[in-house]
């Protein structure tokens, strides 16, 4: 407030100032009212009539610009769904319901789109359960941190633990615990895969929302290799373990990696309580209900005796059949069997 | 030698001898940033070789007509950073009213050069240059506009070349750590290196 009256006195007292101003003031004001007045007009007479779906499909989309449809942000989307006739299920976070929502804008009708999770496939990588070969001080990101001599932690197929996933969700879906774990939020994660692409070990996989076993574990090394370079003691050694006992075959060993086919993976939990190594991670644990036989619709045809993977059922052909409860894991393969629906569960 | 000389020796001298990326070190953002792919790399030739012409075209005017005769020399970076930018706006308003596949090609990569340093880099040094023929004769309009428009053919040679290499470099076994940005900024050592060669030459 004192600054603007001094100035008015200066002005005052040397008119010669005034002539210096104003000119230099004048064209550049000049120049920025002219252009400014040019474009407010050519943005009325070159106006692009814009589809009116493009408008309200950006509108109905999160605005995120994660990039899991493949477009460049969430106009760019809109874009193609309207001119460039883009399916409107490839939004991640919108999930089910918006791409109803762009279909009836559309006119169109959705295809299922299946929800999916992502899911870190290592249990290394925080402050105590981590091998160290050096003590990296470079930039902390995951990227720089693996290209030097092939990363600082001693596996070098696990979480290097510098967080780029963390940094890459828009969604604020993972934390980082206590221990320096990355945890991801079910609620909030999307499957974007924008940690997928983020991760620079590509531990990071996206799998159906309700399956609830997973491979901890993304190791390629050979079984003592990876027992030695694991910092928290869960590598998977390639042992087949798993593969052999999973009832429905869903596991193979792959360049010394088990790897779970989630389109046949029933969620029995069966490979986790076998693994030697605890490699498997099963969400479900202790939760699963107990197989029990339903006296009146047991014919005594023994077929879920011979499919149960634990051997938790005994009885003779043509008898009723028992099932022993603290064998049962709770799989549901015999439930399956059954043909006379005599088990169920509880 | 005629005007048609001049001309030649104007764009050989734009393109090789004084080539806005590798000797000027000029755009050196979009040199290294749009040369992945060629189609786009040719985008981004196009439209630098369009913004520069008409950029020099109106600064041209500006300089000589408005700001000489005023005696204010020392407003020319301001008003010619505006100038292009309100230039590059209203184009692009244009061409995407007129001519959308123009715009769905350059559409992108206009607006990003809106204030790029070779744009003004060309505007201005064309407000200091002398004919060849003539060292006593400043640049006229023709000149002006001529030396934009080769000065973005040398940059948009020099980008395709290497967005050319940069490609092949995809399939090169090269050390995990040298991958991306850093092989490509000793790829553009070497290519300055390599322009460096036409600095002798008398036209």
């Amino acid at each position: 407030m004192i600054i603007l009256p001094a100035m008015i006195s200066i002005l005052e007292a040397s008119p010669s100032m005034i002539n210096t101003l104003g000119a230099p003031i004048m064209v550049i004001g000049g120049l920025g009212l002219l252009f400014g007045v040019i474009l407010a007009i050519a943005s009325k007479v070159f106006e692009v009539k814009v589809d009116p779906r493009v408008e309200q499909i950006s509108e109905a989309l999160p605005g995120a610009n994660c990039g899991a449809c493949g477009m460049p942000g969430c106009a760019g989307y809109a874009d193609a769904i309207v001119h460039g006739g883009e399916a409107v299920n490839k939004c991640a976070p919108g999930g089910a319901a918006l791409a109803a929502k762009i279909a009836e804008i559309m006119g169109t009708v959705a295809g299922s789109t299946e929800q999916k999770i992502a899911v870190i496939h290592c249990t290394s990588g925080g402050t105590n359960n981590t091998k160290w070969k050096y003590a990296y001080q470079g930039i902390e990101t995951c990227k720089a941190a693996v290209n030097i001599a092939d990363g600082p932690n001693a596996c070098s197929w696990g979480c290097v633990g510098y967080n780029d996933c963390e940094r890459s969700c828009v969604f604020g879906a993972i934390s980082i615990d206590e221990h320096g774990m990355r945890c991801i939020d079910p609620d909030k994660c999307t499957a974007c895969g924008a940690c997928v692409k983020a991760c620079p070990r590509k531990l990071i996989d996206l799998v159906p929302i309700n399956k609830t076993v997973y491979i901890k574990c993304s190791s390629k090394d050979k079984g003592p290799i990876a027992k030695q370079a694991c910092g928290s003691t869960h590598p998977c050694i390639a042992c087949g373990i798993c593969a052999k006992n999973c009832p429905v075959n869903a596991i193979t060993i792959e360049q010394n990696l088990a790897v779970i086919d989630y389109t046949k993976c029933i969620n029995c939990g069966l490979c986790a309580t076998k693994c030697p190594t605890k490699a498997i991670l099963d969400l479900l644990a202790g939760c699963r209900k107990k197989a029990e036989i339903i006296a009146e619709n047991c014919i005594g045809c023994a077929l879920c005796a011979k499919n149960c993977p634990v051997k938790a059922i005994s009885g003779e052909l043509k008898q009723l059949h028992t099932i022993d409860s603290n064998l049962c894991i709770g799989c549901e393969v015999c439930v399956s069997k059954c043909r006379k629906q005599a088990i169920k569960m509880v | 030698m005629g005007y048609i000389g001049e001309i030649f020796v104007m764009a050989m001298t734009a393109i090789f001898i004084q080539n806005f990326v590798l000797a000027r070190f000029l755009g050196l953002c979009p040199y290294l940033g749009v040369s992945k792919k060629l189609d786009s790399a040719f985008g981004m030739g196009m439209a630098v070789i369009f913004v520069m012409t008409l950029a020099s075209a109106f600064a041209y005017l500006i300089q000589n007509y408005l700001l000489k005769p005023l005696g204010l020399d020392y407003l020319q970076t301001i008003s010619f950073i505006l100038t292009i930018a309100a230039l590059v706006q209203f184009v692009e308003m244009v061409i995407q009213k007129n001519a959308p596949a123009l715009y769905k090609s350059l559409g992108v990569y206009l607006p990003l050069i809106t204030t790029n340093c070779a744009v003004l880099g060309v505007a201005i040094l064309n407000t200091k240059a002398y004919r060849a023929t003539d060292p006593t004769l400043a640049y006229n309009f023709l000149d002006s506009v001529l030396n934009g428009f080769f000065s973005g053919v040398g940059f948009t040679v020099v980008l395709l070349a290497m967005a050319g290499i940069r490609e092949r470099l995809e399939f090169a076994e090269i050390p995990k750590s040298m991958k991306g940005m850093p092989i490509g900024l000793i790829l553009a050592g070497i290519m300055a290196l390599a322009f460096y060669g036409f600095m002798g030459f008398k036209i």
